[in-house]
């Protein structure tokens, strides 16, 4: 027992993301899909290498591709971060201790910053070493790069969202991989074709690694972000204010 | 045995006022009151379903209720800064991810409360999870060594209260012998203690003050030893059905226990007295004590197995 006059503060929100960075990467699970991202970058750097395109095989080819294929794997992450404190119950303890729930998510969506960093500092590195052996120019414009941090980060927030709508992993990475695959089918019929050009996050990203940014381009993505992120957000922490955490 | 109506104490740490869950057609918790004050523990107990885990839930913030309210340190929980730092909480020990160490488990928490990282080694070693222990991953652990775990975590943030659902669960009878003396000299030291157990002789030994529900509902509540005085006898016919009609035409009231036997709210020589008057055999006529508590809470927990 210590003095119980003390006023103990609430923990700020740069010492909260720190946690939940830390949270992210500190399980077996974490820890190893870190691992494969790696090895994701490096796999299809090296193949590019030996058998891509000569187009492709400079510093940015590189970069490109292993943005690309990291980007499928980032946003399990966000999903996770989210997701293990209903599967693995912990929500219990992190809600018990930090009650002001949205504080805990916005920690959360800072970190997936940290984690971004992460993930374009191996595209970097891994696009280096690949083209030490390629030989090709070593020209990376800025805006590639602060397009292909956009790409994650974005990708990665997207997790955030739908591990928060759909609180369960396995129901979440299912639906981040279906949903919008079955919105592009949808977009592929003819008379939905324009919607699907605003709506279609597999199309509006397209052109952040493709380097074409344009003005439409940049509504689009807005646009299309908007609904995916930013509906699932508000669905999410709406309903997270109320819910029961057993 | 009812302790009466609970009374509104501002000395109370934990205020339990109206408290109310219902999901859909089905009543959780059904209008429950009680107040825990400090230096005392207060035994929560029930049958499994009883509705203590949504009670301890609801005071905690994590379970909103559908009516009624709790407060805390007489504030709401969830309005408390830091909340760890005031209320050691160990809701259920099973809840914590597989994949982390019992040690980054509590090295994580000390980061949220703010506490020094030596407060980490020194509770792992107090719960005797140091060394080994603390580095292999939870879902490596026993049941009991993830209760240790969820009382270190409790304790992390040197609290004044302390609420515990079920933390005698899959500890060994050493290891409950400990707990009752951690618990006993944390509330000796002036904290308050709530635990909640399905288990009668688990809380006897610890508490000061019992809850006892079923169905959600508060069936006895007060200070233990008013609640064993007032327990009245327990008697055993050779013919139970008999002697229950005899008692109730005499205005006895009795309560059919697991095993044949009634608990009467009266004193010996007036069961005795029914008993003669009606020419019946008795076997075994006795004050209840403390077997009178067991009596109520084997009576409940048997309706409870028979509604299912």
């Amino acid at each position: 027992m210590t003095a119980h006059a003390e006023i103990f503060p609430r923990a700020g929100l740069r010492r909260l993301t720190g946690i939940e960075l830390r949270k992210m990467a500190d399980t077996r699970a974490g820890f190893w899909l870190l691992v494969v991202i790696e090895l994701m970058a490096a796999a299809i750097v090296t193949i590019t290498v030996v058998a891509g395109k000569a187009s492709e095989q400079d510093f940015h080819g590189l970069f490109k591709g292993a943005l690309l294929g990291v980007s499928v794997l980032l946003p399990v992450l966000g999903i996770l971060a989210v997701t293990s404190e209903w599967n693995q119950r912990t929500g219990l303890t992190t809600f018990a201790l930090v009650p002001a729930r949205g504080r805990v998510i916005a920690a959360k969506m800072l970190a997936t910053v940290g984690v971004t960093v992460y993930a374009v500092a191996t595209c970097l590195a891994t696009a280096a070493i690949g083209n030490l052996f390629a030989g090709g120019s070593w020209d990376l414009p800025l805006y590639a790069l602060a397009h292909g941090a956009l790409l994650e980060l974005l990708g990665i927030l997207g997790g955030v969202a739908f591990g928060l709508v759909f609180l369960r992993s396995a129901l979440a990475i299912v639906m981040w991989f279906v949903l919008p695959t079955a919105w592009s089918a949808l977009g592929a019929i003819h008379a939905l074709d324009k919607p699907a050009l605003w709506l279609d996050t597999n199309r509006t990203l397209m052109p952040l690694v493709d380097g074409g940014m344009t003005g439409t381009a940049w509504a689009q993505l807005g646009t299309s972000t908007a609904l995916w992120l930013g509906a699932f957000l508000v669905v999410g922490l709406w309903r997270l204010r109320r819910t029961e955490l057993k | 045995m009812d302790g009466g109506a609970p009374r509104p104490d501002a000395d109370a740490m934990i205020a339990v006022d109206h408290l109310t869950k219902r999901y859909g057609p089905q009543l959780a918790v059904d209008d429950i009151s009680f107040y825990c004050e400090p230096g005392t523990v207060t035994g929560f107990l029930g049958p499994n379903g009883a509705g203590k885990s949504t009670t301890l839930r609801m005071i905690c913030g994590l379970t909103p209720p559908t009516a009624g309210s709790a407060t805390v340190l007489g504030t709401s929980y969830r309005a408390l800064d830091n909340p760890g730092r005031r209320i050691g909480v160990l809701l259920d020990a099973s809840a914590q991810h597989s994949g982390r160490t019992g040690r980054e488990v509590l090295a994580l928490s000390a980061r949220v409360l703010d506490v020094p990282r030596s407060r980490v080694d020194e509770l792992l070693e107090r719960v005797g999870l140091a060394r080994s222990a603390a580095r292999k991953r939870v879902g490596a652990y026993s049941l009991g060594m993830r209760q240790r775990l969820g009382i270190a975590h409790a304790l992390l943030g040197d609290p004044e209260v302390l609420i515990l659902d079920e933390p005698a669960n899959g500890l060994d009878p050493e290891g409950i012998y400990w707990m009752r003396g951690l618990l006993r000299d944390f509330a000796d030291g002036g904290g308050t203690v709530l635990l909640s157990s399905h288990l009668l002789h688990e809380i006897e030994a610890i508490a000061d003050e019992l809850v006892m529900i079923a169905d959600g509902r508060i069936v006895a509540r007060g200070a233990k030893h008013e609640l064993l005085a007032a327990s009245g006898v327990i008697v055993r016919g050779l013919d139970a059905a008999e002697l229950h009609v005899a008692l109730a035409e005499a205005d006895l009231s009795a309560t059919p226990g697991a095993d044949g036997a009634l608990l009467v709210d009266a004193d010996a020589e007036a069961v005795g007295r029914v008993a003669a008057r009606a020419g019946l055999v008795l076997l075994e006529l006795r004050p209840a004590e403390n077997g009178g508590l067991e009596h109520l809470f084997l009576s409940l927990t048997r309706e409870e197995a028979l509604a299912a």
